[in-house]
């Protein structure tokens, strides 16, 4: 095995100095001179019309530098379906329409000055439920769609639908099937920085955002749009971003808040700030959404699975974000999780008066996995085979062409399946129903980006200083899970210097080059080979200088000796920071004398390169199909649970979460993705729920929303299977999201053989516990 | 209602003015400028605000400013010594991964200093319980009380 000497270590993470004394600058913490804080209004209706709005008296308020509402603002549009806009005229569709907005000199007085606005509703009839929302007869949300054409229903107008082989047929030929019907609900991404936005304008109109937003670049794009909407035509944005307190897709938009404070800071002409309480967080950014999942399983006697037939209903809440389009990668556990050679997959988006919903790590793909892994364990037990010995016999394999055509390159999920039935002890403990019970459930995400924008690429500038450190402009967004460290390991790796002596900077649109944004667990691998494409060119070009480079050294008694490197660049290496002849190890001069050689003398040289890497994936095609990314990751996750059938607590006992990794490039940063991903799919299936009562958040606080707490810490064994990615950066994959999309169903399963009897429905609380124990008991006493 | 406060805060004595209100956050955060120590939720829910009062780990976002009075503040900016090198438990919680967006890092670094101050050699379970007020949606907690644990075997 090749030899490295930044790959593959367990480098700390480049920010963590910064982030451990309380130097790092996040959005809360900033502020900008002459800066105005502004606060919005929202809707006291989850349906309604608005009859008027009387900002009078917040405008007559000392300080209060600004107050807008929908009346005052230019026709901008954005989200999805650009269904959206950022102060709501005419009427609102859920208790977060933006409804005014105020700017003032501190919060306090922006916060009176809401108070003071008053607004006249007129209550329509409202629809939380997605299935109702689909009746005849339901109020319509949106009356007229974008283009102004009549809306018939509150389905959106999204052909979600792939189909692959023949699914009826098989379903015929197949000796077991296994139906269920499986919800899941609201949860949210809590990052523990919320969310925060300034802008401000300088004289020629340029707009400058600090935003801790996922998408720099896509970003500025939106944001553009929004000046030629208000007619500034020429005018141009920049976007910083300061240290981000958590992502976790919730950023991968740009929202009301943040066109409220362009328009703000252009009215005023000052900087200004919205930053989101913690409340706002919970109620007013968008959370992942609750599905409906209707699913069929079905294979032969032997066990290989015959057809997977699944329809969804997705509550998209009152407008679209990116939550509308997450069907595209439930599609890909449907239709690539195991080998099924039939698969049908339909789903509707439907508009309610709910909050609106957006990516959440995993995009869809926990909500399907629960689906899909659950209602295996089923279909296993119709079949009388034990579950993990059916994820062995239908498990994907390296070559093969999926009904959706992803190439499946590299793929442990064999390996992943067997280790975690090893590691679990599961032919023992298997079937005891004894309150005790182990599960397993696996997964299929993307691991080489993925093309869901007409672009999947990511740029990288670097230059080299004086002295040998290496200066990397990456288009890559750090949101603390380690891209800049990772980053930094492969550039080091790659130019033979230490991961100490490379710089990476992520935060400015005007000083990077261009990338689509940190989704799609595509951050390690495309960012990382973008980043190794540019370090090749710069690694050329020092080797072009140091050939037959010459450097006199003085001895220790002053003597002068000429020491002369290899003329081939062919022939030279850099390690450690000094460029050496290969023929000749003990012929070597340092980096920097290189360097500061090639800018002292006349005709110098920069050496600087960059490099555009942007994955030979596909987009979908008009049946959804495509190799999407360039490369899947797999694992299995398996959890011994101990069920008490008095409290119906739930207590894993065990959890051990293989990942099929390619390359761990940074283990310590990849144990840590796992971990933090697994506490998150944990609180999916077991604790977290967005509460809404008719539209209402009822659960905007800590004490109300269970996230886990270090008391609830789960015993998470990471088992690390390396396939070593022929497209990955040294053979790594994608691992962000993986981690949290297999928990709930392999906590599911686990309850399942504890007590006999399956919850389809998330969180898996006591309280649905107990009610199915009793129900158990009910029907025995019959 | 204007009031007049003396208190010593990371080991320097502080004079100032403050309104009857605030709350040790606002008066450290908006006034002061010691931004390192975060507001998570404003409800002492969270603990991301979590300071050092007279050797006690409290949510500064709940402490009233005029409580002050007389008493010693440490936080995240004084962890470190005056030359910068590192606590023991800052270094820790960057030798093992304990750090990702790093918002919540500062107070469970404070958490953890008081746990470790009170309890030099803490179980698991005893770490567990002084950090439990401490909300960290990145780590998963497993990483941050390795780093916990190491730091208490290096004292």
């Amino acid at each position: 095995m090749e030899e490295f000497t930044s790959v593959g270590k367990r480098v700390a993470k480049g920010d963590a100095r910064d982030k451990v004394t309380g130097r790092a600058v996040y959005m809360d913490d900033l502020k900008v001179p002459g800066m105005l804080y502004g606060k919005i209004l929202f809707s006291k209706f989850p349906h309604a019309k608005i009859l008027n709005i009387d900002t009078s008296k917040a405008e007559k308020l000392v300080g209060v530098r600004a107050v807008l509402t929908g009346r005052d603002i230019p026709p901008i549009r954005f989200g999805f379906l650009k269904d959206n806009v950022p102060l709501k005229w005419g009427k609102v569709r859920s208790y977060r329409d933006e409804v005014a907005a105020v700017a003032a000199i501190d919060p306090d007085i922006a916060e009176e000055a809401l108070n003071l606005i008053g607004v006249e509703y007129e209550a329509l009839p409202a629809v939380f439920d997605p299935e109702e929302a689909m009746e005849e007869g339901a109020p319509l949300i949106h009356e007229v769609d974008p283009r102004g054409n009549p809306m018939e229903s509150n389905v959106l107008p999204l052909p979600w639908k792939l189909v692959a082989g023949d699914v009826d047929k098989a379903r015929r030929e197949s000796t077991h099937i296994a139906e269920d019907r499986l919800k899941t609900t609201w949860v949210t991404h809590i990052c523990m920085g919320t969310m925060g936005i300034i802008a401000e304008f300088d004289l020629r109109n340029n707009l400058t955002i600090y935003a801790n937003t996922q998408i720099p670049y896509l970003a500025q794009r939106d944001y553009n749009d929004a000046l030629a909407a208000m007619g500034l035509k020429g005018g141009k944005t920049r976007v910083i971003q300061p240290t981000i307190g958590g992502g976790f897709g919730s950023k991968l938009d740009t929202y009301g808040q943040d066109y409220i404070a362009i328009l703000l800071a252009h009215r005023t002409r000052k900087p200004v700030k919205i930053q989101f309480t913690r409340e706002e967080e919970f109620f007013a950014t968008s959370p992942r959404q609750p599905t409906v999942i209707n699913i069929a399983q079905g294979c032969t006697k032997d066990g290989k699975l015959t057809f997977r037939d699944v329809s969804m209903i997705l509550d998209n809440g009152a407008y679209a974000s990116w939550g509308a389009t997450t069907p595209s990668v439930m599609m890909m556990p449907i239709s690539s999780l195991y080998k099924v050679p039939n698969i049908r997959y339909i789903t509707r988006c439907v508009y309610t008066n709910n909050t609106w919903s957006q990516a959440m790590r995993g995009y869809g793909n926990p909500q399907a996995t629960f689906g899909i892994e659950s209602n295996l364990d089923h279909l296993a037990e119709e079949a009388g085979i034990d579950p993990s010995e059916v994820r062995l016999i239908n498990s994907n394999t390296p070559g093969e062409v999926t009904p959706q055509r992803f190439k499946i390159t590299s793929c442990g999920l064999k390996e992943c399946i067997e280790k975690v039935a090893e590691s679990l002890d599961w032919e023992s403990k298997h079937g005891r129903r004894d309150g005790r019970g182990v599960g397993m459930a696996s997964l299929i995400h993307v691991g080489g980006g993925a093309r869901v924008y007409k672009s999947d690429g990511c740029g990288t500038i670097i230059k080299v200083d004086d002295f040998g450190t290496v200066d990397v402009f990456t288009g890559a967004t750090d949101i603390g899970q380690g891209s800049d460290t990772v980053i930094a390991q492969v550039v080091a790796e790659e130019l033979g210097v230490g991961v100490e002596d490379v710089n990476v900077v992520d935060h400015d649109t005007e000083i990077c080059p261009w990338d689509v944004g940190v989704h799609a667990s595509r951050t390690t691998f495309v960012a990382c080979n973008s980043a190794i494409g540019a370090a090749k060119r710069v690694k050329e070009q020092i080797l072009e200088l140091a050939a037959g480079y010459v450097d006199i050294e003085k001895d220790k008694d002053g003597t002068k000796q000429e020491i002369k490197l290899d003329e081939d660049p062919a022939n030279l290496l850099i390690r450690d920071r000094m460029v050496y002849s290969k023929r000749d190890p003990e012929t070597k001069i340092p980096l920097g004398k290189i360097l500061r050689g090639s800018h002292y003398r006349t005709g110098g040289k920069m050496v600087m390169a960059e490099y555009f890497y942007d994955p030979d994936n596909e987009n979908l095609d008009r049946e959804f199909k495509g190799n999407l990314s360039m490369t899947y990751a797999y694992g299995t996750h398996g959890v011994e649970v101990e069920v008490d059938k008095e409290t119906g607590k739930v207590k894993i006992l065990k959890y051990v979460a293989a990942h099929d990794v390619g390359k761990a490039i940074n283990p310590m940063l990849l144990e840590g993705q796992i971990y933090g991903a697994v506490s998150m799919g944990v609180g999916y299936g077991l604790t977290e729920q967005l509460i809404f009562d008719k539209g209402e958040c009822m659960n905007p606080n800590f004490r109300d929303y269970k996230v886990l707490t270090a008391k609830d810490v789960i015993p998470v064994e990471p088992i690390i299977v390396e396939t070593i990615d022929r497209d990955g950066p040294f053979g790594a994959k994608g691992i962000g999201e993986p981690g949290c999309v297999p928990s709930a169903p392999a906590i599911a399963n686990a309850i399942y053989d504890a007590i006999g009897v399956r919850i389809n429905s998330l969180p898996i609380t006591p309280e649905k516990i107990l009610k199915v124990l009793r129900e158990k008991e009910g029907k025995k006493g019959e | 209602m204007k009031h007049r406060l003396f208190f010593t805060l990371n080991g320097d004595g502080v004079e100032t003015e403050i309104e009857s209100h605030w709350s040790l956050l606002q008066l450290l955060r908006d006034h002061l400028e010691l931004t390192g120590t975060k507001e998570g939720c404003g409800k002492g829910e969270c603990g991301a605000c979590t300071v050092i009062v007279d050797g006690k780990a409290v949510n500064s976002c709940l402490y009233p400013a005029m409580e002050l009075e007389g008493r010693e503040v440490l936080t995240i900016e004084g962890l470190a010594d005056a030359e910068g090198n590192l606590h023991p438990i800052q270094k820790a919680f960057v030798e093992h991964g304990a750090v990702q967006c790093g918002f919540c890092t500062p107070g469970m670094l404070m958490s953890a200093k008081a746990l470790l101050d009170e309890k030099p050699k803490p179980s698991e379970e005893e770490i567990r319980k002084g950090i439990a007020g401490n909300f960290c949606r990145c780590t998963g907690y497993i990483q941050i009380i390795e780093a916990i644990m190491a730091a208490s075997k290096g004292r």
